[in-house]
Order: C-alpha cells, then sequence, then structure tokens
C-alpha cells in the first residue's frame, strides 16, 4: 500500500497538523519508503495469534472510587498560554 | 576537571559517607564542570543552582548525622523526559515552551527521596524520538568522544544522548534516561557508559512525558555495573498511580551485581549476526562469548526467528501510541499555542509549528496506521507480530538464563550522516527494540574500542523480572573487558 498527497494532507488535517504544504512531496515519499518497509510483515503467519497489547502479565489495577487529588487549581492552571479569573481561556468553540 | 568527578557512584558515596568531602564540595564542582561543558558538549537544557546546592546542603546534615540513601550527595542528571516540579520540562519540543510541572515524577523522587541531588535536565531528541539527538528543538548535543585523530563531532546516541554524554563526560554520577526502541542501551554503547532498562513496569512512567506507553521504560546510565545496579535499585518499585506499574517487591540488584554467573547458560541468537555488520562488531561478540565461558558460563546457540520482523513492528505501534499521546498537545492547557482565525486552526498551527518533522513524521503514521480502513492491516497485524516476537524470547529463555548480543550495529556516527534517510537512522534500533516489543530486562556495558578508538557495548537480555542475571552477566562482562577508557577532554 502507498499514500498519496491527498492522502497525506488528509492525514494531516486528521491530526490537526497545519497542512505542511512546503514539504508535501518529500513526506509523503518518506512515509511511502517506511510503508514499502513494513511491508515485510506480511511474510509473517500470524493466523490465530492474540494481538499483544502490553507486555504486562497481570490484571488492570483497580482502587476504590475516591477523590484522591484536587483543589489545586491555580497549579493546574499555572502553565496554561492564557487564563482568567480561575479558567482556561480558550478560543470560541460553539457558533 | 576535579579528580573526584571521575570516581564511580559507589565510590563517591563512599567518600560522602566517610565525610571526606561534602555534598556541597561535589555539587559545586559538578555544577561547575557542566556549566562548562554547555558551550561544546551541549549536554543539558536546564540547571536549577540554588535547587541543586540545598538539595546538597540537605544531604550534607543527614551526612553528618550518619543518615543517608544509596544516592546520598551525589549529583544525578535528569532526562529532560522526566518532570521535575518547578523546572522547565520540554521533552526538548518547542511545543512544551515554558513548561514547568506543578509535579515530580516517581523516579525522580525515589532518586531524591535516596539521596540524589538534582544537576540539572539533559538534552534529548524531541518527545524521545530519535537515534543521534538531532531532532531535539535545543540543538545537537556532542558526543565527548572522538576518533583518533579526528575532530569530527560525533553523535552521543538518542534518545537520551544528553545523559550519555554527562555521564561520559563525567559531568554527574548517572543519570536517568527512557529506553523505548534502544534509547539508553543505544546511546550508552556510542558513549562507553552502562545503560539499562529493567522489565517493562519496574520503574514507574508516572511523571515522565508519554511517547509510546507500551514500550517506555525508564532506566539509569551510569559508569559502571554496579552504579547501575544502585541507579535501577533506587528507581524502581510499585506505583498506584501508574497502571502498568509492576505490583511486585524490587529484588536486590546491587548483591545481583556482584553475584557469580558460573553455571549460567548463555543463549547466542543467530540472527543478530547482520550483513554489513562491522568485522570488529562480530569479532567483539566473540571475545564477549569467550569471556563468559572462561567465567564458568555454558554458552548455547539459540534462534528467535522473528528478530528482522521487530522493527518494521515496532515503527508501527510506536508512531501509533505516539499519535495517541501527543493528542493531547493543543495549545489549551500547556506550552504553545500559536492563534488561528478558529479553534481548529489554532490546533493546526500550534502543533504545526510545535513539533519538529520526524515527530510530525510519526504523528501522521500512527494516524494513518489506526484510521479507518488501515487499521487491520497494519495496527493489528504489528500487535500480532510482537506476540510472536514475545514467543521467540520465552522460546529461547527455555533454553538459556540470557542472551548475549551486539548492542549496536556500529560505533558512534557523524552527526548529519543518517538524518535525511529516516530508515537507515531507525535501522540503529537493531539490537536493541526486540526487548522492548517483549518488555524483558536489557542492559549494554562497554567493552572495547574499535579501530578508530570509539567505545562498542554488549548487550545482556535477560527473562522478564530477572534483572538479578542481567546484571550478574553484565557485571562479568564488565570484569573481564576491563574498561576503562574514558574520552580524553577537550571541551
Amino acid at each position: 500500500m502507498s499514500v498519496t498527497e491527498d492522502d497525506v494532507r488528509r492525514i494531516a488535517r486528521l491530526a490537526r497538523i497545519a497542512e505542511p504544504s512546503d514539504r508535501l512531496a518529500a513526506l509523503t515519499g518518506e512515509l511511502n519508503g517506511i510503508l514499502d518497509w513494513i511491508e515485510q510483515l506480511n511474510e509473517v503467519d500470524v493466523e490465530g495469534v492474540e494481538p499483544m497489547t502490553t507486555p504486562v502479565k497481570f490484571p488492570l489495577p483497580q482502587r476504590e472510587d475516591a477523590v484522591t487529588d484536587g483543589g489545586i487549581r491555580d497549579k493546574v492552571l499555572a502553565n496554561a498560554p492564557s487564563s482568567e479569573e480561575g479558567f482556561f481561556v480558550v478560543p470560541k468553540s460553539v457558533e | 576537571m576535579t579528580d573526584f568527578l571521575t570516581l564511580s557512584l559507589a565510590e563517591i558515596t563512599a567518600r560522602l559517607k566517610a565525610r571526606e568531602i561534602s555534598a556541597t564540595e561535589v555539587a559545586t564542582a559538578a555544577l561547575a564542570a557542566a556549566e562548562a561543558s554547555q558551550g561544546e558538549l551541549n549536554a543539558f537544557t536546564a540547571f536549577d543552582r540554588s535547587r541543586t546546592l540545598a538539595m546538597a546542603e540537605a544531604s550534607d546534615q543527614k551526612l553528618a548525622k550518619g543518615e543517608g540513601g544509596l544516592l546520598e550527595g551525589a549529583p544525578i542528571a535528569v532526562k529532560d523526559l522526566f518532570a521535575v516540579e518547578g523546572v522547565p520540562t520540554t521533552a526538548c519540543s518547542h511545543i512544551l515552551d515554558g513548561f514547568k510541572p506543578p509535579y515530580e515524577s516517581t523516579v525522580t523522587s525515589k532518586l531524591w527521596a535516596e539521596g540524589g541531588v538534582f544537576l540539572g535536565k539533559t538534552n534529548m531528541d524531541e518527545f524521545a524520538m530519535g537515534s543521534s539527538n538531532e531532532t531535539s528543538y535545543y540543538g545537537n548535543v556532542i558526543n565527548p568522544w572522538r576518533a583518533k585523530g579526528s575532530e569530527a563531532k560525533l553523535t552521543p546516541g538518542g534518545s537520551s544522548g544528553g545523559s550519555a554524554a554527562a555521564v561520559a563526560a563525567h559531568l554527574c554520577y548517572g543519570a536517568t534516561g527512557t529506553d523505548t526502541g534502544g534509547s539508553i542501551r543505544q546511546p550508552a554503547a556510542f558513549t562507553g557508559t552502562v545503560g539499562v532498562k529493567a522489565t517493562y513496569g519496574r520503574a514507574s512512567r508516572w511523571g515522565a512525558v508519554a511517547f509510546a506507553s507500551s514500550l517506555d521504560h525508564p532506566g539509569p546510565f551510569a559508569k559502571t555495573v554496579k552504579d547501575a545496579a544502585i541507579l535501577m535499585q533506587a528507581m524502581s518499585g510499585h506505583d498506584p498511580k501508574e497502571s502498568t506499574s509492576l505490583p511486585l517487591d524490587v529484588p536486590d540488584f546491587v548483591a545481583a551485581a556482584a553475584a557469580s554467573v558460573k553455571g549460567k547458560r548463555i543463549g547466542v541468537p543467530k540472527e543478530y549476526r547482520m550483513d554489513g555488520m562491522p568485522a570488529e562488531i562480530e569479532t567483539l561478540w566473540q571475545q564477549g562469548v569467550d569471556w563468559l565461558k572462561a567465567a564458568g558460563c555454558e554458552i548455547v546457540d539459540v534462534s528467535l526467528p522473528h528478530t528482522k520482523y521487530a522493527l518494521p513492528t515496532y515503527y508501527i505501534i510506536n508512531p501509533a501510541e505516539a499519535s495517541s499521546n501527543l493528542a493531547r498537545y493543543d495549545g489549551m492547557r500547556y506550552g504553545l499555542r500559536v492563534e488561528g482565525q478558529d479553534l481548529t486552526e489554532t490546533y493546526e498551527k500550534t502543533r504545526g509549528e510545535g513539533f519538529g518533522h520526524e515527530v510530525q513524521r510519526r504523528i501522521l503514521m500512527g494516524t494513518y496506521v489506526l484510521s479507518a480502513g488501515y487499521y487491520d492491516a497494519y495496527y493489528l497485524k504489528a500487535l500480532k507480530v510482537r506476540r510472536r516476537i514475545l514467543e521467540d524470547f520465552d522460546q529461547a529463555f527455555a533454553q538459556c538464563d540470557a542472551l548475549l548480543t551486539p548492542s549496536t550495529p556500529s560505533a558512534a556516527f557523524e552527526l548529519g550522516s543518517k538524518s535525511a534517510d529516516p530508515i537507515s537512522m531507525y535501522l540503529n534500533d537493531i539490537f536493541t527494540v526486540t526487548a522492548n516489543i517483549a518488555g524483558v530486562p536489557a542492559m549494554s556495558v562497554p567493552a572495547g574500542l574499535d579501530a578508530s578508538g570509539l567505545p562498542l557495548g554488549l548487550q545482556v537480555i535477560t527473562p522478564a523480572l530477572d534483572e538479578a542475571t542481567m546484571f550478574s552477566v553484565g557485571a562479568a562482562l564488565e570484569d573481564a573487558a576491563g574498561f576503562s577508557h574514558t574520552p580524553e577532554k577537550w571541551w
């Protein structure tokens, strides 16, 4: 499988990355180089193999559903590019 | 340079404990050496002099009372991926400009609890994506090692290049790194240092900037195997804040580094003999086999048939996880924001300007392999091959206690020589990436020099949870190699 420049434009849109117009051709070439290289995985017989999502052999832990942290509004906001009166300030998102 | 900076971690903590030297004196000298190296090596991204000196002072007070932890008074450098409260933590990305975490990572908390003194944040590839430290927003790190008769600038490896360079140049007594495909072991091999990652989940990822979560392993860089065992011991342990943290007690790694290897079965995997690999690496590998045989080990030929599929598998899983993890950088709550006409354009401009080329390439690849219509062909397939690779290890470890392989397919290369071709850069991790895919412990031990005088490493891989055997085999290689080379100071 390979990607076209239009595909790369679409993927960039999905990933919310500004269209890399000046590098579109180069990027398409690089991605196709990597895709060609990973094609070799088709040689592997994976019939009946269960996908492996983690190397951990323990079940995911659970804890009591209780508040363990909080009350640190100012710390949470300290790194915000923009904040006012205890809130994050973000671009308008609802018309 | 002040002579005591060349001591090992075990040596300096013994002197500190005996009150032959003060933690303040050590920290002051380390800070001066680190700051003076910046113009040439560029290993650090941030210092906090007053914090360093305050921590050293606190260590001196403890030591005066005969108290203190495993690292008491020793300056330790921290890869910029780990949150240190109030100190800029950017993963060397423009998108995290100015970010000062209001919390401390579990790994660094543990190091400070054992008396480690924070020296500074170290340079790295952006979001740990790279094998040469050339993708950092803060510029290249230069390897303290140079080829004989040459002044060419060499890579320290990556992604933890700054940590590796800082330890190799004797600017600190140990450093943290993270290893997702070889990001500790490859730079360790390139700088003549010891680099370790333990079993997946042994050291907590909490407070470390997430890259590819199922592959990320925190671990140390050190001058000796014993030092690496001390640091790994200090960093490890169950963390209730991290869901994949192993709910197990930590074995005594330091004792393991002094244990005999007599009777251990060492597997030599034939698939790690690569076409085009320099003869010196082949020779060093054979030398390692002979050393372990002489130390009383039994050598077994083993096969890991899916080895060649490990990197292509990794370059599906890694970008997939990275694209998901890096979705959080949206310019709203922290870091860089580049304003656009509307919300979507603000996201796009922020991420377009904030992420470097390699990071964008991985996010795009990850987005693609997870997108509708391609998920099964790429992502699901890779997860299945991942299990095949794990099964290879299970079968090999039925016949042996540890595997011995080269750490890297070459010595340190010149900066710029591989940056044009992503795949040739990715191939650096050909021997290291399998251990991340399987989540098993692995370390690189400096074992010799190539013809141009550059360090080469040997890798020891052991079954999950058996770091003890890894440390004892690593120590046996270290003893036999007697590697005492250190880069000649030019910086």
